[in-house]
């Protein structure tokens, strides 16, 4: 039976990882190899690692942690942040990252996920997808959650399913950081209508979060960064949690 | 000395970490004598089934893969391109696992990504390894099961997880990206 899959997010800043207690208060939190390995044996599912690096030189320190990562490390894990143009694509996938994340890229520039799709295939292509209600109507937002498009996030899931996208990574931004839980009836709705896995991202603070996520839709996966940083919410734990609620759960 | 198989359609890095975590040496290659000359032979694959068939093709390695007569194992797309036929771009395997690779019915999501356990039969090849052992999938073909399935998986539908015939192994899901239980497999592999 196919597990449900639960994912910490690594946020990277210069080579190192970062735990932001909130936005402008980054704190160092050490060598994302050790943190990475620790959640590999705390039974991670998967890993994402998302540079949050503001420096135009940010790929000089990128690209050699992808490959120390991918010597290291036997999940799957995926690169996100600044990604926008194939070649740097490349780069990263070359290195090692088995899947990329697009989010800001992907809506100025739609076309770089058909080409990453079809030089890598499409389970190389992860889109991320920032989304807030406002006067009652989703929307998708951009450059880090400050930009507000026009775009309707059930049809631009669809669209970038089009386009070649193997999965979407969608965070309801107004859940993000609150640990209130994740937001369960628009994700439901995104991921009945679209036929690639769904990862939830924004909200969990508790293990029945993840319980009601994977309960209430068709999501396979649940990423959060801060609870597991913290080990508010510990992975074993959680997991044991999780199959004695009958969640299928690895 | 472990021979991957360079055809531009394979994790080849991915693999070849994974063989370094196991200390074991290397390399990456389209050159037939090297390949030939390996201990054994690892066919990694990530891709589309045709153009996959299409680099190996012109570079005289279906022949080669053929003429193998040590330790082979095929990974993901490298499992399927083993079999007679494949639906994706109708692809002609090499015909070395009695079965044909199909598209699954969108009953479902696909690609099947995420972990999934098999069901195993009592092979050395899956010595230590659990029937209901997880291990990493991401695909959207799958091998029908036949005489030469040695595991099975199930999404949507049964498929084969694991394929073997003589000195010819396979895996559906990634070794190299299935943690322990990944590790264990490729170190049964290397014992072989």
């Amino acid at each position: 039976m196919l597990k449900n899959r639960i994912i910490p997010c690594l946020d990277i800043k210069d080579g190192r990882t970062v735990k932001g207690v909130n936005f402008n208060h980054l704190k160092d939190a050490g060598d994302p190899i050790v943190l990475a390995k620790k959640y590999v044996d705390d039974h991670a599912d998967e890993l994402v690692f998302l540079d949050i690096s503001a420096s135009i030189e940010k790929r000089k320190t990128l690209v050699p942690l992808v490959k120390k990562i991918a010597k290291h490390i036997n999940i799957p894990f995926t690169v996100g942040g600044g990604i926008n143009e194939l070649e740097s694509a490349e780069e990263i996938i070359k290195s090692g990252a088995d899947k990329i994340c697009l989010n800001t890229a992907a809506v100025n520039t739609p076309t770089l996920i058909n080409k990453i799709a079809q030089t890598f295939g499409r389970q190389a292509v992860v889109v991320a997808i920032d989304i807030k209600k406002t006067e009652n109507q989703w929307f998708v937002y951009t450059y880090g959650g400050t930009k507000k498009t026009d775009l309707n996030p059930i049809n631009w899931a669809r669209k970038v399913e089009n386009l070649g996208a193997g999965e979407l990574l969608i965070t309801a931004m107004d859940k993000d950081g609150t640990k209130e839980g994740f937001e369960v009836d628009y994700l439901k709705k995104i991921s009945s209508q679209v036929n690639i896995p769904v990862i939830a991202s924004g909200g969990a603070g508790k293990q029945v979060h993840f319980k009601q996520i994977f309960a209430n839709t068709n999501v396979t996966g649940a990423l959060a960064a801060s609870v597991f940083h913290f080990e508010e919410i510990k992975i074993p734990q959680l997991k044991t949690y999780l199959k004695t609620e009958k969640i299928p759960i690895r | 000395m472990i021979a991957i198989i360079n055809y531009n359609a394979g994790n080849t890095v991915s693999v070849q970490n994974a063989l370094w975590r196991l200390n074991c040496e290397s390399i990456v290659t389209n050159n037939p004598a090297e390949i030939l000359n390996a201990s054994k032979v690892i066919l990694p694959g990530v891709g589309e089934a045709s153009s996959a068939m299409r680099n190996l093709k012109q570079k005289g390695l279906d022949e080669i893969i053929l003429r193998i007569n040590q330790p082979f194992l095929g990974i993901c797309l490298g499992l399927q391109l083993l079999c007679k036929n494949s639906e994706e771009g109708d692809t002609p395997g090499l015909g070395i696992f009695d079965t044909n690779v199909h598209i699954f019915p969108a009953l479902r999501k696909v690609p099947h990504v995420g972990w999934n356990s098999i069901k195993k039969q009592p092979v050395k090849f899956l010595s230590n390894i659990e029937s209901e052992d997880d291990f990493y999938f991401v695909h959207s073909f799958y091998a029908s099961i036949c005489e030469h399935t040695i595991a099975e998986s199930n999404y949507i539908l049964p498929f084969s997880a694991v394929l073997k015939n003589e000195n010819y192994h396979a895996t559906q899901f990634h070794p190299e990206k299935s943690g322990s239980t990944g590790e264990q497999l490729l170190k049964n592999f290397l014992e072989l």
